[in-house]
């Protein structure tokens, strides 16, 4: 339904800003250039997002993902102290977090749907738990090893070198994931459950 | 650097796949075609949302927008060319990235613009929508700080996209 309004009312301003601004040739030009510039995205990303489904779905079973699983061990403990003790949490818990850095979406949601409902305090339903609300913050920060539909744009659209952001990227990433935890945590201190 | 680190990450990947007596290329395949469902599945909303996008700047309500926005922008040091992005990030992934791909086809994959949007799609999230997924499964109501806290997660990523571009990438 969101979506419903978005698209209307993303034509209802387009039509209002033309008519003001007199750009109606522009924008009636603009409907069938805009879709076929979708299929011409789609078919020219097709290639680079079919080869990094499979690298990701290679990595995963090549053991990258019990590797970073033993390397954010510690880290995990200190986020979700509940890990410590739950060994079923600790392995939806890293099994979210290395489909996420690997870029595999799909197999990410379902184990962080896992462990959030792990997560989640029985006493107390509804509520939004310290470690709940940290697990959703990193999962909405992007903590993408290799952002393989954004290069595959890039090199659609004729780029010298679509990989060439990764280390742009990887600073971004961690920033926005630190901060984003950082900022939960500190509001975790004021923020008691009421 | 980061010519090579692609193509040695794709035989690493291999090796150690075949170390682990696993077949490699049956993984890529597979996988692959999971690709292929997955872009079968978004070309619909890709192509709705490109003809949204694109009239929408053929409109000129962007430079309005940006007109108003531009100074906020300028502030932090994130391109005012990027702010319809920056507010469609949060809400839509596919839509983000039609504004995204428009920004990138119409300044160039490899302008400073260009950049920073693909650096900012990169690493972020479709925010509202992980939220809403995981406290709808978990049956979350009181979501106390989680929505600021994301939020402002975005903001730093939008905010290090900017800079990470202007510093790191020449």
């Amino acid at each position: 339904m969101v979506m419903s309004w978005i698209w209307s009312g993303i034509l209802a301003v387009s039509l209002l800003c033309a008519g003001i601004l007199g750009r109606g040739r522009e924008l009636g030009a603009a409907v069938l250039q805009g879709a076929q510039s979708g299929v011409t995205l789609a078919v020219s990303m097709a290639g680079s997002i079919c080869l990094w489904s499979g690298v990701g779905n290679l990595m995963d079973h090549a053991g990258l993902t019990e590797l970073l699983s033993r390397l954010l061990r510690p880290v995990l403990r200190r986020l979700f102290p509940s890990s410590r003790t739950d060994s079923l949490l600790r392995q939806h818990l890293s099994a979210n977090i290395c489909a996420n850095i690997l870029g595999l979406g799909n197999a990410a949601t379902p184990m962080g749907i896992l462990a959030a409902k792990r997560l989640a305090d029985p006493a107390r339903p509804g509520l939004a738990t310290d470690e709940l609300c940290r697990l959703i913050v990193l999962n909405t920060a992007s903590i993408q090893l290799i952002p393989g539909n954004v290069a595959a744009v890039r090199a659609s659209l004729g780029s010298a070198s679509p990989f060439d952001i990764l280390p742009a990227v990887w600073v971004t990433s961690i920033c926005s994931a630190g901060l984003g935890v950082t900022a939960a945590w500190l509001l975790g201190k004021v923020w008691r459950h009421d | 650097m980061t010519d090579y680190l692609v193509p040695v990450l794709l035989l690493a990947a291999a090796l150690l796949a075949l170390h682990r007596r696993e077949n490699a290329y049956d993984l890529l395949l597979s996988g692959a075609a999971d690709g292929l469902k997955l872009l079968v599945s978004i070309v619909p909303a890709l192509i709705l949302l490109l003809t949204a996008v694109t009239m929408l700047r053929a409109s000129g309500a962007m430079e309005l927008l940006g007109q108003y926005l531009a100074p906020v922008f300028h502030f932090f040091g994130i391109p005012p060319e990027t702010i319809m992005l920056v507010l469609v990030r949060p809400m839509s992934g596919s839509a983000a990235l039609a504004v995204g791909a428009e920004l990138m086809a119409s300044y160039g994959p490899d302008s400073q613009i260009g950049r920073t949007a693909a650096v900012m799609l990169g690493s972020t999230e479709t925010t509202f929508y992980t939220i809403s997924v995981y406290f709808g499964a978990a049956g979350i109501r009181k979501t106390r700080y989680t929505v600021p806290a994301a939020l402002f997660a975005d903001f730093v990523g939008f905010l290090m996209a900017s800079w990470t571009v202007r510093f790191l990438s020449s």
